[in-house]
């Protein structure tokens, strides 16, 4: 099967700071994909480099055949009207109603008449259940209602990579469930590509098709869901499994405890 | 695309702001006062133009016929050139006298012009031929101590 | 002794090789703003909003301080000059402080108390909450989509506060010399308006507006740009909007006073 992205060798650094190194990915088109990982592993660089949003210091990202980088700027605007992106926390427009949010793209990108915008934003907003709360104000939406929100958006010119920054972070169980289910009914329904970047494992084995394992800025192991969690590396089973201790130790690193304590100094008075 | 009540407010605030403008040109300014657009230019010497400054007004009967448009000094016959800019709508015989005035005690500056009996008016880029310079205080004050020094001493004399 | 010096021209060097690179950075994103602003009138609706959020939001605080600040220099000008004998040109003083420097420069500092830290803060929290980022992501440039409208409504909306705060201060020098201290009516008007010339005093008043609204837009949406994606970052850029522009707005008014009014 032919590969929606490409990533070669992959390295990028902040002010000399490696954050990435060495990272070698490939996606197939119509595949969910994870890229799991602690926090802070550099996850979110991975998927603002391949938006094109930041520059490789080293290595390419390819999508659909061309290198992100290598793009001007119009060109690299006409590539990202074919990607939807689900922030973090959203990142709706909080000076607009859900349905100006939705209808933002329709209406910056195309020259589509109102009554048929209104339409489709309806249908978009059909689609994540949220038709009814077209009028409120981000404001007004609860955290799993704002991603929901976020992730009609992100489908709203029909895209042929969507990309979820953290797609779970914060919400409880039923949302969650909510948003893992929309993630792969959308993905299969419009025929897209998904990256999901995220640390929650339970939820995303369930949904995704392969798994990819990043810490410290490389790729430290990948397969197929089941395999991950049968898998006898280190990381992957602590990371699965989360056990406390284990390749992440759970103690930042400091000096002797007892030097800290000035135990020694104690029990030399 | 539909009106909103935002509109509203932006109209109401572009039109207050058009208003303020108006009411500072015309009720505040002088903009109706004279057509500087539509003028012709003459010149006039003096031998001491005081205090007068570019923009001043040229009056003539206490009426603003024109504005002084530039000053130069004529490094021959060591005297300022004053070049006056007056309105189309107003015309002076050859033998006007432009003099140079003050507004008040410690008013302004302005020149005023006195119409004369000439059948011949003024054209564009002409000289005004009777001047009469800006009294300075300070050398009325010295004619006038000098004068009373003198009657002083004709009296001792007798 | 060397290394002592070597520090010292460090700590100075630093901030100032900052501060230029701040500067360039500045300018880069004001010509950027210039050269994409084309959308803000292809697209008037965007740039219409953004009048009304800081001209027509702003209209009762500076109509309400210009008749303060017209009043105080009717009684102020009043207790001065009739000392001379002349209250007559109350009129005139009013008039003449207000359309040259108190209207354009009081407006200015107003409004970047008001429309510019607010400007600020909205696009510097746009920047926390990732929506600039997302609006990149989206194909729309934020430059254009977000900086260019607030940019020319804040200078759309500049020279007409002006304008309204010098009008409604003269009204107030004339509600306090006029009706109140009872100086002559005619005299008050008739010599305001030979002393105040359209061309040198009020066209002069509205360019420096204006120039006040291109400098206090540009600091403010810039510092909203810059601000760092924290609520530090952004209090601490909002408050510098305030002092940055201030200190530009009274520099500047020198500035221009210095070459529009000079040999008068």
């Amino acid at each position: 099967m032919e590969n929606l992205v490409e990533i070669k060798e992959l390295n990028f650094a902040y002010d000399k700071r490696p954050i990435l190194t060495g990272i070698n990915m490939e996606i197939p088109r119509g595949k969910v994909v994870s890229i799991m990982g602690g926090s802070g592993c550099g996850k979110t660089t991975l998927l603002r480099l391949i938006g094109g949003q930041i520059r490789p210091s080293q290595g390419h990202v390819k999508v659909a055949g061309r290198i992100m980088h290598e793009l001007d700027a119009d060109e690299l605007y006409a590539m990202r009207r074919r990607m939807g992106m689900l922030f973090q926390f959203g990142a709706l427009f909080t000076d607009m109603s859900v349905f100006d949010n939705v209808a933002f793209q329709m209406r910056e990108h195309t020259e589509l008449p109102e009554s048929m915008i209104r339409d489709l934003v309806l249908m978009k907003l059909h689609a994540v259940g949220l038709r009814g709360a077209h009028r409120l104000m981000p404001s007004e939406l609860s955290g799993g209602m704002a991603r929901r929100v976020a992730l009609a958006r992100a489908i709203a010119l029909d895209p042929m990579l969507i990309m979820y920054d953290e797609p779970f972070a914060g919400l409880d169980p039923i949302s969650l469930g909510v948003i893992g289910n929309l993630i792969r009914r959308l993905n299969d329904a419009l025929g897209a590509t998904s990256i999901v970047v995220t640390h929650d494992v339970q939820e995303s084995l369930k949904i995704v098709d392969y798994v990819y394992f990043v810490s410290e800025g490389k790729i430290v192991a990948h397969g197929a869901p089941d395999a991950m969690r049968r898998s006898e590396i280190p990381f992957v089973h602590q990371f699965v499994h989360g056990e406390m201790d284990g390749p992440v130790p759970f103690h930042y690193p400091a000096a002797d405890y007892s030097g800290d304590l000035e135990l020694a100094e104690a029990s030399g008075a | 695309m539909e009106r909103s009540v935002m509109d509203l407010w932006v109209g109401i605030f572009v039109t207050a702001g058009i208003v303020a403008l108006l009411v500072l040109g015309l009720k505040v300014g002088n903009a109706s006062s004279i057509n500087l657009s539509d003028s012709y230019k003459i010149y006039a010497d003096f031998e001491n133009i005081g205090g007068l400054k570019i923009r001043a007004p040229v009056k003539s009967a206490g009426v603003v016929v024109g504005r002084v448009d530039d000053i130069q000094f004529d490094n021959k016959r060591f005297q300022a050139r004053v070049g006056l800019k007056i309105d189309k709508r107003y015309q002076f015989p050859k033998d006007t006298t432009a003099s140079v005035l003050t507004s008040g005690l410690l008013g302004e500056q302005y020149i005023g012009l006195d119409g004369g009996g000439d059948e011949a008016l003024l054209k564009d880029q002409d000289a005004i031929q009777l001047t009469q310079s800006a009294v300075v205080l300070e050398k009325l004050i010295g004619q006038f101590l000098s004068r009373a020094a003198e009657g002083g001493t004709g009296n001792n004399g007798k | 002794m060397l290394d002592r010096l070597q520090r010292g021209l460090r700590s100075v060097g630093h901030p100032v090789i900052n501060g230029v690179w701040r500067l360039g950075y500045a300018s880069r994103f004001f010509a950027l703003t210039l050269l994409k602003s084309s959308l803000s009138f292809r697209r008037i609706r965007l740039t219409i909003r953004e009048v009304y959020f800081t001209g027509a939001l702003s209209l009762i605080i500076i109509v309400v301080s210009g008749l303060f600040v017209g009043m105080v220099l009717g009684l102020q000008g009043y207790e001065t000059l009739q000392r001379y004998g002349s209250a007559e040109a109350l009129g005139t003083l009013v008039a003449l402080s207000l359309v040259r420097e108190l209207g354009p420069v009081v407006a200015a500092l107003l409004f970047a108390s008001r429309a510019g830290s607010a400007m600020t803060a909205e696009i510097g929290l746009m920047k926390a909450t990732e929506q600039i980022s997302a609006m990149e992501m989206m194909a729309v440039d934020p430059i254009a989509r977000v900086v260019g409208p607030r940019f020319w409504g804040g200078v759309i909306s500049m020279p007409l506060l002006a304008a309204m705060f010098s009008a409604v201060g003269v009204f107030g020098g004339y509600l306090v010399g006029v009706v109140l201290i009872g100086v002559d009516s005619g005299a008050f008007w008739s010599q305001m308006q030979a002393a105040v010339d359209l061309q040198q005093d009020i066209l002069n008043g509205v360019i420096k507006s204006f120039v006040f609204g291109v400098a206090v837009t540009a600091i403010a949406l810039f510092e909203g740009y810059d601000a760092p994606p924290t609520a530090e970052g952004v209090s601490g850029a909002t408050t510098r909007t305030v002092v940055t522009s201030s200190l530009a707005i009274l520099a500047l008014d020198f500035i221009l006073t210095a070459f529009m009014f000079r040999g008068v």
